[in-house]
């Protein structure tokens, strides 16, 4: 019996005699049932297992504690309306957010310098602009999980963005021998090669994230834009539309993916492409059903009477009434796409080496999981951790939106 | 032979060893891997006495490469899996025994004129086919126009395209007329392609029956997925252990390891390499690493520019560092190349200078030249070999030292060997296992052949290939060889990094003779009827 | 009644025409694939002279839009062809590999569907509790782990590590179902552990979000108990959701496994077309191609009448 299960009893029986006395239910449950699950696994497993307990407990705890401080940061930020003064001036709002964007465009085919730091600009610009007060209140409303996934995707940002600045290593480097274990040198240990996994991984939440991110956004202008413009126009063009997208949705994914990609080659364009059509018809699909029950009401009937164009139409009184759906679809799309783009490189049709990408990097080790080996883990846990970060920002913003009929 | 072979291989590590040229882990893999057959007959032999393998049992080869599109077609052989079938239920005139040398199959006997433009392969009177019926001449003969004229869509075409005629002799032998001398003949009927099928009676070849004159007898096909036989009694060879064999195609490659791991199969043909040093803590397992024939080739065409200056090509063959490429890429399972495509698993291996990583004669011969900062592109796919693409991002590393540029293209797999392969100035390419060096050079090396993937014109090389091939005596045949080696090192266009080893792995009670064929993966795909279970 | 069977004739009518089109894509596809059949047969072992003679005899010398036609003109009388490699009738070469996938499909089908309805009505009675958070962790985790990184890991443990499962499927004749259930376990379970997830999710979120009408009320200050107010109540109007994600999913289990089946080697209908699709067999990708679509078709057709038929106001239309 050493000192640390003495405390580690005495910490469980004391946080639930306080949650009885104050009369919280859910804590005192959880912690009931912590001392007695506790109780059996000390049995079974020794201080190991306990051990191993109040360290998940531990983590879970520094999880919540940095999700409610970067809960409160944004809601200082956005108390403090920065977003207002940006909506009152409009020229410095078009200004500071389209100066950067050319400087990007220009950084990215002309191999300029610090294009990262544009990108970053543009991201903080747009956020700036969104920390009103509104904001704020609705900040207030996130649950502790919703605050992580932000967290998380922050994080994740910044690694991207930053990644040359923030990798100790290049992405392709050879540094050490192969599989060489974690050192002060390599965080993560050495891959196949011996490149460093660390930076093959801050290096990947650039290339991967980028790659994910780029296609759905294409996937969602094509199919959310036809969408839109189906439901408004309706008549043969919306009976077109569809079939195209059944056509497309029968077309068994992996396998329409692998024929374009054997036709064009496998380069990133061709693959952006490829998903993008792939995941085109669901949004399409989404949004067709979703702007079809707005389309019928009859502030839209007004609108058409007082002679608006379809432009009009859809950028002021439809788009307005069907986000929520279609953010929440982008969550999990998003997710997709990496999963897709994962099973291609297993088909060996995936990014181009020595370029770092998540779905390659478990792909390329993955067979020595069957020796216990963490390395292929390592991007695993990356896209899972950014999968379950982005979906509880959309559960949060689904909960929020009660208009949400399908998905 | 193959004891002389692995003396020299020895030797040579061991001088390498001394003169401090090879890491101790190249020096551990490499002596293993000539040594193996020693430490294998401890295993086997030493610890108990039983003498003649035991008959019995249902033996189940996991196999790579397999696919749906498979066929029995003997002309149209491409998949590994495919191979290792072909030696289970078919045989060939000639086989490659397990010490390396040439033994009978269905011919039992061949000899030669002297001038070795005719060829006589007398049959076995025991061999017979899975139908009953004994192989006869004609047999033989309708196998082997099966890869031959205009119609024929064999890929063994160019194989035989020296063949005039085959003439039955009515003694149940066959007698092969060349158009030009060649001493290689018999070793040629060991190729894949060639295996003895029986005669339709219009003399076309029924390879669509599944009937075989080998040593099991095929009972159930499916393509690309499994494959079971039984034993063929009367069988003319020696062997044919197990009752029953099956051939399971596992394309994944942790599929294969797992398999085995669990016993699901009892022994696969390849195993991944990076895994290898894990897999052998495994007490179960025992896993071969046979040096093989098989090689990776960078060829440069010689008639391009900048390839068609030699002090180029030897300066690029100059900077790249072998033993690391051997390390990170071949995980040890790797025989140095030294620029010439004759493996140390082949007859007639001569032993020529081993060329080192110099990037600063490198340097020099560039300045001679004049191609001071040469910048060049290097072609690869990733289906060339498991690792294709960082081995040739490694090689830009080490030529960066002799100050050139190399430029990684990653082709599509889809298409590679009809768009990139003889057609970009410079690419990387994997051969299979050749048996002899005049087959190896006559296809690959020859000045009008239709893969001289080089276009390197040697004419000095060509006479010599020309009269090797006719030259009956070893000695002289040796010493040819070891001249054209020495052109191709110093002259030719290719870069050929390392010869990669077959690695493969079995069951702990699975047990196989001394040695191990190095034609091809699990003892010349001849596990089958070789190897047996231990009591 | 008479409407759907009308819909259903529509719908099917349609289906027809989606195919056509769907055969004429994969058609051209597969033309422009880089390399031809010949090509890709003989690989490296390829020269000009057997190349000119193994595309005779595929005859592949006739031009492109004569070889389309043949072969739609045996399609309508559901003559698939031959396999332009093997030469063997497509629908041997292929039939029994689709009854191995609806096999492993229904498999997955039987125990993900009833579980995942089941933890997604616990979930959404259970809502925002600590097995709600951990049920929703648990499965975005399963969903976002690439599907052969999730077989690798079943296969660690299940076969290697305790031995309880093969960790090939390979099948052979005269399996007991027993045996067969055995062997095809881990492959089922991993499709189960990729698909869970979604249906549940929208189970919970199809019933949540009826919560807040105004008759859930109403049942709810009669006193009425929480499981049963979504179990009586909630749960016959949120049908319509879970039916079309369940098809959705079924769809998926027959159309999207072949990473499964590489990693099992499962003989199923997936490794079939990616091998036709390496050697370009045209036949055979056809084919794979249009029993995938139909099934999806199918599918959603049975959704859409299956949400007619379980909403009381779709059924009795006004």
């Amino acid at each position: 019996m050493s000192l640390f299960v003495i405390g580690y009893y005495t910490l469980l029986l004391v946080v639930s005699c306080l949650a009885a006395y104050f009369n919280k239910r859910q804590v005192f449950l959880l912690a009931f049932s912590l001392t007695l699950v506790s109780f059996i696994l000390g049995i079974v497993g020794g201080t190991g297992a306990l051990k191993a307990v109040a360290i998940c407990a531990g983590l879970l705890g520094l999880t919540a504690m940095v999700s409610y401080a970067f809960r409160e940061f944004l809601i200082q930020m956005a108390e403090s309306n920065v977003g207002m003064s940006f909506s009152n001036n409009p020229p410095v709002m078009y200004v500071c957010l389209i100066a950067p964007i050319i400087y990007c465009i220009l950084a990215w085919l002309l191999g300029w310098r610090f294009g990262e730091f544009a990108f970053a600009l543009i991201i903080i610009v747009i956020l700036l602009i969104a920390m009103k007060t509104e904001t704020a209140k609705e900040l207030r409303t996130a649950p502790l999980t919703a605050a992580f996934g932000m967290f998380v995707i922050f994080t994740y940002a910044i690694a991207g963005i930053f990644a040359p600045y923030i990798a100790p290593h290049g992405e392709a480097e050879v540094i050490s021998s192969a599989f060489a274990p974690a050192d002060a040198e390599m965080l993560l240990g050495a891959d196949q090669l011996g490149r460093d996994m660390f930076s093959r991984i801050v290096f990947g939440a650039r290339n991967s994230v980028g790659l994910a991110l780029t296609a759905t956004v294409a996937a969602f202008v094509l199919g959310a834009g036809a969408g839109l413009l189906a439901a408004t126009k309706g008549g043969w063009f919306d009976q077109f539309m569809g079939r195209v997208a059944d056509v497309i949705m029968s077309i068994p994914s992996l396998i329409f993916a692998l024929l374009m990609l054997s036709i064009f080659g496998p380069s990133t364009p061709v693959i952006i492409c490829a998903v993008a059509i792939i995941y085109a018809p669901r949004v399409f699909r989404l949004t067709r059903a979703v702007a079809g029950n707005v389309v019928v009401m009859d502030y839209i009937e007004a609108a058409k009477l007082r002679g608006e164009g379809t432009g009009y139409l859809i950028r002021r009184e439809i788009l307005p009434n069907s986000t929520a759906p279609l953010v929440a679809e982008f969550g999990l799309e998003f997710c997709f796409v990496f999963l897709l783009v994962a099973g291609l490189s297993f088909l060996g049709l995936g990014i181009q080496p020595p370029t770092a990408d998540w779905g390659s990097m478990v792909r390329e080790n993955a067979t020595l999981i069957s020796f216990g080996d963490i390395t292929p883990l390592i991007p695993a846990a990356a896209i899972a951790l950014l999968t379950v970060a982005v979906n509880f920002v959309v559960d949060w913003m689904l909960f929020r939106s009660s208009g949400l009929k399908e998905q | 032979m193959k004891k002389v072979k692995d003396q020299m291989m020895i030797d040579r590590l061991a001088d390498a060893a001394r003169e401090g040229r090879i890491s101790r882990r190249s020096f551990m893999n490499y002596s293993v891997a000539a040594g193996m057959t020693a430490s294998a007959a401890t295993g086997l032999w030493g610890t108990s006495a039983k003498a003649a393998p035991s008959k019995g049992g249902n033996f189940r080869l996991g196999a790579h490469d397999g696919n749906t599109s498979d066929t029995h077609d003997p002309g149209t052989y491409v998949t590994f899996s495919m191979i290792q079938v072909a030696h289970t239920f078919r045989a060939y005139l000639t086989l490659i025994e397990p010490d390396g040398t040439l033994g009978p199959d269905v011919a039992s006997e061949w000899s030669a004129t002297p001038d070795a433009k005719e060829w006589t392969f007398k049959i076995n009177e025991n061999a017979t086919f899975h139908s009953g019926a004994k192989v006869t001449a004609n047999d033989v003969i309708a196998s082997m126009n099966h890869h031959r004229g205009e119609e024929s869509t064999s890929a063994a075409k160019a194989l035989l395209a020296d063949v005039v005629d085959l003439v039955d002799n009515g003694d149940n032998s066959v007698t092969f007329k060349l158009g030009s001398a060649n001493a290689d003949l018999p070793w040629l009927m060991t190729d894949y392609h060639l295996p003895i099928i029986p005669a339709n009676d219009d003399g076309t070849a029924n390879w669509q029956s599944g009937d075989g004159c080998g040593p099991y007898k095929l009972t159930s096909a499916e393509f690309g997925v499994n494959y079971t036989f039984e034993r063929h009694d009367g069988w003319h060879l020696e062997g044919a252990y197990f009752d029953a064999v099956e051939v399971i195609v596992l394309n994944d490659p942790n599929a294969r390891q797992t398999a085995l791991v669990t016993g699901d199969v009892d022994a696969v043909t390849q195993l991944e390499l990076k895994t290898l040093a894990l897999l052998q803590r495994d007490p179960n397992l025992l896993i071969d690493n046979v040096p093989s024939a098989a090689a990776i080739t960078m060829p440069m065409l010689v008639d391009t520019a900048p390839f068609d200056n030699v002090d180029v090509r030897n300066a690029l063959k100059l900077s790249v560092n072998r033993e690391e490429l051997i390390e990170k890429i071949a995980f040890g399972a790797a025989s140095v190349g030294n620029d010439f495509h004759h493996s140390p698993a082949m007859p007639y291996w001569p032993d020529i200078e081993q060329r080192q990583y110099d990037p600063d004669q490198a340097k020099s011969l560039l300045k001679k030249a004049g191609a001071e900062g040469l910048e060049v592109n290097l072609s690869v796919a990733d289906s060339v070999y498991s690792g294709a693409v960082d081995m040739c991002v490694l090689y830009s590393e080490h030529a960066k030292a002799a100050g050139i540029k190399i430029n990684v293209v990653r082709e599509p797999n889809d298409g590679y060997y009809s768009d990139v392969w003889l057609k970009k100035p410079w690419c990387a390419v994997q051969w299979g296992a050749r048996p002899t060096p005049d087959v190896m050079y006559s296809l690959a090396y020859k000045d009008d052949a239709a893969w001289n993937e080089s276009r390197w014109k040697n004419p000095r090389f060509n006479e010599l290939l020309r009269q090797a091939k006719a030259e009956l005596d070893d000695a002289k045949r040796a010493e040819m060889y070891r001249e054209m080696a020495t052109l191709a090192r110093d002259d030719g266009g290719t870069v050929i990094p390392f010869f990669p080893n077959f690695v493969y792995a079995r069951r702990k009670n699975v047990g196989h003779g001394e040695n191990l064929a190095a034609s091809w993966p699990c003892d010349g795909a001849r596990a089958a009827s070789r190897w047996w279970f231990e009591g | 009644m008479g409407d759907i069977l009308g819909l259903v004739g529509k719908r099917l009518g349609l289906g027809l025409v989606i195919l056509l089109v769907i055969s004429i894509i994969i058609f051209f596809m597969v033309e422009l694939l880089p390399g031809d059949i010949a090509q890709a047969v003989l690989g490296q072992g390829a020269t000009e002279d057997n190349l000119a003679a193994l595309r005779k005899e595929m005859g592949l010398d006739k031009p492109a839009i004569v070889r389309y036609l043949g072969w739609l003109s045996g399609a309508v009388t559901f003559d698939f062809g031959a396999s332009v490699v093997t030469k063997e009738p497509v629908i041997s070469l292929i039939g029994e590999r689709f009854m191995n996938t609806l096999f492993l499909a229904a498999y997955a089908a039987v125990i993900a569907v009833p579980v995942a309805i089941i933890l997604g009505i616990l979930v959404a009675l259970l809502r925002n509790s600590i097995f709600d958070r951990v049920a929703n962790v648990a499965t975005l985790t399963s969903i976002s782990s690439p599907e052969f990184f999730l077989g690798y890991i079943l296969i660690l443990y299940f076969s290697v590590k305790w031995g309880m499962f093969p960790a090939i499927s390979s099948l052979s004749e005269g399996m007991t179902l027993g045996e067969l259930l055995q062997r095809t376990f881990l492959p089922a379970l991993t499709l189960v552990l990729v698909v869970v997830a979604h249906m549940m999710r929208m189970t919970r979120a199809a019933i949540i979000n009826l919560l807040a009408s105004p008759y859930i009320e109403m049942a709810r200050l009669k006193g009425t108990p929480p499981w049963k107010v979504i179990v009586k109540h909630a749960l016959p109007n949120a049908w319509a959701p879970i039916i079309n994600v369940v098809a959705l999913n079924l769809a998926y289990l027959i159309t999207g496994v072949v990473l499964v089946e590489v990693v099992f080697v499962y003989p199923g209908i997936g490794q079939a077309l990616v091998d036709a699709v390496s050697k370009r067999d045209f036949p055979v990708v056809q084919a794979c191609c249009l029993i995938f679509a139909a099934t999806f078709i199918l599918l959603n057709l049975a959704a859409d009448v299956g949400a007619i038929l379980t909403n009381p106001r779709l059924r009795h239309p006004k």
